[in-house]
């Protein structure tokens, strides 16, 4: 966010620099991101703000106006100003009243519910900018990355070139990025002001973000959701580069990063404050998936295979006790073995591990024995088809991306 | 046009104060009050609901309704509590006859009914922990356990009311105010075998077809 | 992978549960002074009220009392008390946010800041706002409606304790342990038993469980109240404002309270036997507690504002001397907020990824509900229209109101568009946004109303002259703290951040301290105006209960009102009957008093709050051996309560004859 103040230029549009004026004016000294991006999403949303606000100002002006008038023209000392005690009802006053909020709720919705649908975060994009249109080509091929919010900093993956970063993000200038987000362990948001509004990164499940930047900077990215005691460094810069840049950037990271596996991950994952830039050449494939699913430990049961076997009816009584107790670390980095007082220990489903496990526990169900269906196409409901899935039986074969 | 000059030529004498006044009745009010009360406590069943119905197909991998539920032994329990409302009402209409003893007997059966509900429900509970299907194996169980053991909760409470309300009337009799005790413990008693049915429906018929 | 540190749990002991010596915060010197602080005051205060010999009276007259007027002032006193509390939460925030620059790490750590801003939030809304607006409501309500008391007067002298109840049991948490650390609304899996496993969150849930009994009670009571005991006369649509948005406040309160108890609940489920619904593994889903907390909590927000809503429209046309303009349409806008309050609640979190067409529907009905709003507001403007306005402090604080709440409201609707609201959701706007509609819409509301009803309620005026120093420093302090927040958030500062990296943001967060120290000043001028309103109670004195022309039914019996309200009940004619009397030449009857039937005290409803906070605190540091004792206390207490048949006295006529005459001397006294 420390982008110098040259950047403050009002753009075109009449009513939008009516209303930016000012406010920018007032904003002079600072350096209002919101009010100046360099992301072309983020500018839309700025426009939306303005025009929004200007809408607003158009009954807000009027009515602060009038209320300044009346105090003071219908004051007691003021003798000269009519009086009417018993005034009380004015049909067309009323119908005025309800009728002015009316029109301007109107083309706000109308305004709210277009914009909400052109700049849905899950949408790809249609544009680069104002004006420059994306080629299909680009459409089709968005810079992929995926988010992991750790305790206390963020985990990228860069699935295309196959390496990995904590705390440094970086995209080439005009290329449209597609974030795919999930978090470890608690609700964070994933927010780079400049580039575009923030989505939140939650346990088990993902969300999407598309995106583009304009202008080549450095920019700062962090969690806008409180997430614990390191929240307040969870803090990133986001670098928009040339596309030489990128590549540079890319080859960086290739030469000098080590690797990171499960094992890394695990470790990786325990909390942590105020985090250095970490790189990494070499990532194990799947291992988004697995963070997503919450499966990276091993033997654990990943939640697009449980989500399956669930919408399939469950595995019946025989997994009843398929449930094992945690061997790892997993919450006493918060300082709690995460286990209830009253009840059992803290556990986790266990994976099956072979696809002759679940036909053997499904055929112990001792009502309703129901073949198994081909694992291998087992994608969790609810979540998107990533491009190949892993099985239920090859939680840790490698070579799944 | 004001409402005041409208009234203008209605400037006779109006009495401004009730000079010739009755006291309130006593718990005038408490039916409604009651009512206001049984519909927020509605609510709160109204959001297990909806938490059963949200992850009551989450079964982390493990049993679901149609390997735990035992049908015929919740219709027997729901035909308990059913029965439990129908004496009930007929404690009731012995009350409105002021028969003191004959209310006491009928106010006995339903106890009798609902102690019967809530031994079959504590069966079935210990059965499926025994089995391992315990309220922290999935989000299912959490939220089926919570849907049927808060009715359960509410059971516990209306007996030990009725007991209270039986040694009342023993003590009192039929007095106006047991008498309203005894109406508003009627609205709860009805009230959850309302919500009994919801539950017999919603959970265990849903479930087994589910 | 490691083995969890063995020396991380405490073992729970059988008869201290979970608590030891070291779960006293002895190491933290800031929560030592003020432990030692308010040890000191609260034993002056025990001294100085046993050494005056006021117990007795304060238990009899006040503790036990059921009259409704005593139950509101207590909810007031507690209101304010809580107000000082939640106000130096604000203060140690705005001051570390302030320093926490260039490297530096302010004076508070992450633990204790984190604790601060939850405190903050929660007892703000639970034990400042909701019982200031229930003590008002409480108050005024019965007197309004020309009743003598509520319908359940009993409930109503418990709820105030089960309120007070869980201020103790949040009270407790800075002195022994700790308070929750997952922001106000306890968001899991963050508040879950694996993220937060210490007793901060379960003081949270204790604490609100049992304020929430008592909030839910109180309006199932009002409610009754006032649909069973208004005035002979007083329909529906005769009703003063007030009453309409109280009733329609308490329909929301019936209506959405048991949705955060039932929430909480399963959150305790989770935390203590450990189940799995808003759990990340065995198929939990922490979203569910997003969408139920809110269902609770934006009707919340117009739980807050609606019967402030009511006072503005009470004291404008008090103070304009006119009828309300459009009191109609005031009522059916009042009707279409709280019934649309209940589907906008997903504006809370449009950034959690719903669909874009869910997102526009809730961003609408949001909107949408900008337009009853806007009519009161122009009501309001309307009523001052052709009005003789007479500045007394209520009216300072509505048109202070009329100024402020338009523009937190426009920077509501602002954030009601989901995509504006991606930039700008969590962010310090936000915080600005709902402190600009919470300080300019519901305090601003209540010290219209407390500076309008207490003559009624105490017998004299406040002093003006304090009130309005107090009036000046708390609007332009709000001002000067809260528009640097705005421009924060347009800079994209996010909120409950502890410490900066970026010196910009340095001089914005210095000017939103100064601005917090200026309100500082106004809570002083306001504690100031109290005290020298007492001293000068004898020339501020209302002899004629009616000191501001009023026109609804509350001024037209003494100030303060007798124990029985009204020796003849009021019958009504017109929306302001009090107005109308006046206008049509009432007679005040002098004779033919009747002995008045009352509710009699009782002291069950503090003893059950008194066992509450044992089983609170007991659930909390898993004593199960007292928690147990202590519901089997609770059943046992109110069981007994109910073998209490004799619950009522009359008021003799002799003392009804005496206590009117006496008025009639005021009366006489007055108009020489």
């Amino acid at each position: 966010m420390l982008m110098p103040c040259s950047h403050l230029r009002p753009r075109p549009g009449a009513l939008r620099s009516l209303v930016a004026l000012p406010v920018l004016m007032l904003l002079g000294a600072c350096n209002a991101v919101v009010l100046d991006p360099a992301g072309d999403v983020a500018a839309q949303q700025r426009d939306l703000v303005l025009i929004s606000t200007g809408l607003m100002l158009l009954i807000i002006v009027p009515v602060m106006a009038l209320t300044v008038l009346f105090a003071w023209r219908y004051r007691a000392a003021n003798k000269a100003a009519r009086y009417e005690p018993d005034w009380d009802h004015s049909t067309q006053l009323e119908l005025i009243i309800w009728a002015a909020p009316l029109l301007i709720i109107i083309c706000l919705g109308a305004l709210t519910w277009v914009s909400t649908h052109l700049l849905d975060p899950y949408r790809p994009l249609g544009r680069v900018s104002a004006g420059q249109a994306l080629s299909k080509q680009a459409q089709a091929q968005p810079l992929e990355v995926q988010v992991v919010a750790l305790d206390w900093k963020w985990l990228f993956f860069y699935p295309e070139y196959g390496i990995a970063t904590v705390n440094e993000l970086a995209a080439p200038v005009d290329r449209p990025i597609r974030f795919r987000i999930t978090s470890s362990s608690v609700m964070n948001s994933f927010y780079i002001p400049a580039l575009a509004g923030q989505i939140y990164a939650m346990p088990g499940m993902e969300t999407k973000l598309h995106a583009v930047i304009n202008k080549p900077g450095n920019y700062v990215g962090f969690s806008a959701n409180y997430s614990g005691a390191g929240f307040s460094g969870m803090r990133f810069r986001f670098h928009g580069l040339s596309d030489a840049d990128f590549g540079a950037w890319v080859q960086n990271a290739r030469t000098k990063g080590g690797a990171l596996d499960r094992a890394a991950y695990l470790k990786l994952e325990r909390p942590s404050e105020n985090v250095p830039v970490q790189r990494f050449a070499r990532v194990e494939p799947g291992l988004y998936d697995a963070a997503l699913n919450m499966c990276v430990e091993p033997g654990k049961m990943c939640m697009h295979d449980m989500m399956q076997i669930d919408a399939k009816g469950g595995l019946g009584m025989a997994a009843v006790h398929n449930v094992r107790a945690l061997s790892y670390d997993k919450y006493a980095r918060r300082g709690s073995s995460g286990a209830a007082v009253l009840g059992s220990n803290a556990a986790y489903v266990g994976a099956l591990c072979s696809p002759g496990d679940a036909k053997a526990m499904l055929a112990l169900r001792h009502d309703r024995p129901v073949p198994l269906p081909d694992p291998g196409g087992l994608i969790g409901a609810g979540l998107p088809q990533p491009g190949r899935t892993p099985s239920i039986a090859s939680l840790d074969a490698p070579a799944i991306l | 046009m004001s409402a005041r000059a409208l009234k203008a030529d209605t400037e006779t004498p109006v009495e401004f104060y009730l000079r010739e006044e009755h006291d309130h009745p006593e718990g005038s009010s408490t039916m409604l009050g009651f009512w206001i009360y049984l519909m927020s406590d509605c609510l709160i069943f109204a959001i297990l609901f909806a938490c059963y119905a949200v992850l009551g197909g989450n079964y982390a991998a493990g049993p679901a309704p149609r390997d735990l539920f035992d049908l015929p032994l919740v219709a027997l329990n729901t035909a308990m509590l059913l029965f439990s409302s129908i004496t009930y009402g007929f404690a009731m209409l012995a009350m409105e006859e002021k028969k003191a003893g004959q209310t006491q007997a009928w106010l006995a059966v339903t106890g009798l009914f609902g102690l019967a509900f809530l031994g079959i429900e504590l069966y079935e509970f210990s059965h499926l922990i025994h089995e391992g299907a315990t309220p922290q194996r999935s989000a299912f169980l959490s939220a089926f356990f919570t849907l049927v053991g808060t009715h359960g909760l509410h059971v516990t409470f209306g007996l030990l009311w009725l007991v209270v309300l039986m040694v009342q009337v023993a003590r009192k009799g039929l007095i106006a105010a047991n008498r309203r005790r005894l109406m508003c413990l009627s609205l709860f008693w009805h009230f959850l075998d309302v919500i009994w049915i919801g539950v017999f429906t919603f959970v265990y018929l849903m479930g087994m077809l589910r | 992978m490691d083995t969890p540190n063995a020396a991380d749990f405490v073992p729970v002991s059988p008869i201290f549960g979970r608590f030891t010596l070291e779960s006293l915060p002895l190491h933290e010197p800031i929560v030592v002074a003020t432990f030692a602080v308010v040890a000191l005051g609260g034993a002056a205060l025990v001294g100085a009220l046993t050494y005056y010999r006021v117990w007795g009276y304060l238990w009899k007259e006040w503790f036990t009392s059921v009259d409704h007027k005593k139950i509101g002032i207590m909810y007031m006193i507690l209101g304010i008390i809580m107000l000082l509390r939640g106000f130096a939460d604000a203060i140690m925030m705005r001051l570390q946010q302030a320093i926490a620059f260039n490297g530096s790490e302010g004076y508070l750590n992450a633990h204790h800041y984190d604790q601060v801003f939850t405190a903050h939030g929660v007892i703000m809304i639970f034990f400042v706002a909701m019982p200031l607006v229930t003590g008002l409501m409480n108050y005024v309500v019965p007197l309004q409606i020309g009743a003598r008391d509520v319908s359940f007067p009993f409930l109503n002298n418990f709820s105030f304790w089960m309120t007070t109840a869980g201020a103790v049991i949040i009270m407790m948490s800075l002195f022994v342990g700790e308070f929750a650390t997952t922001g106000w609304l306890a968001y899991p899996p963050l508040s879950g038993i694996g993220y937060s496993p210490g007793v901060g969150v379960d003081y949270y849930i204790w604490g609100l469980q049992v304020a929430g009994v008592g909030t839910t009670l109180s309006g199932i009571n009002l409610i009754a109240t006032i649909v069973k005991m208004r005035a002979p006369g007083m329909g529906m649509m005769k009703m003063p404002v007030f009453t309409w948005t109280s009733l329609c406040t308490n329909i929301l309160i019936v209506a959405s309270f048991p949705v955060l108890t039932a929430v909480l609940a399963l959150l305790t489920l989770d935390r203590y036997v450990g189940t799995n619904f808003f759990t990340n593994d065995f198929g939990g889903n922490p979203m569910m507690y997003v969408n139920l907390i809110w269902i609770w909590g934006h009707p919340e927000v117009y739980i807050l504002i609606l019967p402030l809503f009511g006072v503005f429209s009470e004291v404008t046309s008090t103070f304009s001397g006119k009828r309300l303009f459009g009191y109609t349409s005031m009522v059916y806008a009042t009707v279409v907020i709280t019934i649309l309050a209940y589907v906008v609640w997903l504006h809370h979190f449009f950034t959690m990824g719903s669909g874009a067409s869910v997102n526009s529907f809730f961003g609408i009905t949001t909107m949408v509900i900008s337009i009853p709003t806007g009519a009161k507001i122009f009501n309001w403007l309307f009523t001052m229209y052709r009005g003789r306005i007479r500045f007394e402090l209520p009216m300072m604080w509505t048109v202070a109101f009329m100024l402020t709440f338009v523009v937190g409201g426009m920077t509501g609707v602002l954030l009601a568009v989901p995509p504006a609201d991606f930039v700008l959701h969590n962010s310090l706007f936000l915080v600005a946004h709902f402190h600009n509609v919470i300080i300019g819409g519901v305090l601003f509301g209540l010290f219209a109303g407390i500076n309008y009803w207490a003559p009624k309620a105490i017998g004299f005026r406040l002093d003006p002259v304090w009130g309005k120093r107090s009036f000046w420093l708390w609007v332009v302090g709000f001002w000067v703290a809260f528009m640097p927040l705005y421009v924060l958030g347009l800079m994209g500062v996010t909120r409950r951040m502890r410490v900066f990296d970026d010196p910009s943001y340095q001089i914005w967060f210095q000017v939103a301290a100064l601005g917090a120290f200026m309100i500082a000043g106004g809570i002083a001028c306001m504690l100031i105006q109290f005290y020298v309103s007492f001293r000068n109670r004898h020339a501020l004195r209302d002899g004629s209960g009616d000191p501001w022309e009023g026109r609804t039914l509350e001024w037209s019996t003494s100030s303060p009102p007798p124990d029985y309200n009204f020796a003849f009940t009021p019958v009504v004619h017109d929306n302001d009957a009090w107005s109308d009397m006046k206008a049509r030449g009432y007679d005040r009857p002098l004779d033919g008093y009747r002995p008045i039937h009352m509710p009699s005290n009782t002291g069950t409803g503090v003893i059950l709050s008194g066992l509450s906070i044992v089983f609170g605190a007991a659930m909390v540091w898993y004593v199960w051996w007292l928690a147990g004792l202590s519901f089997a206390g609770i059943l046992l207490v109110a069981i007994g309560h109910t073998f209490n048949y004799k619950r009522d006295f009359h008021i003799p006529a002799k003392t009804v004859a005496d206590t009117e005459a006496a008025r009639t001397r005021l009366l006489m006294a007055e108009a020489r």
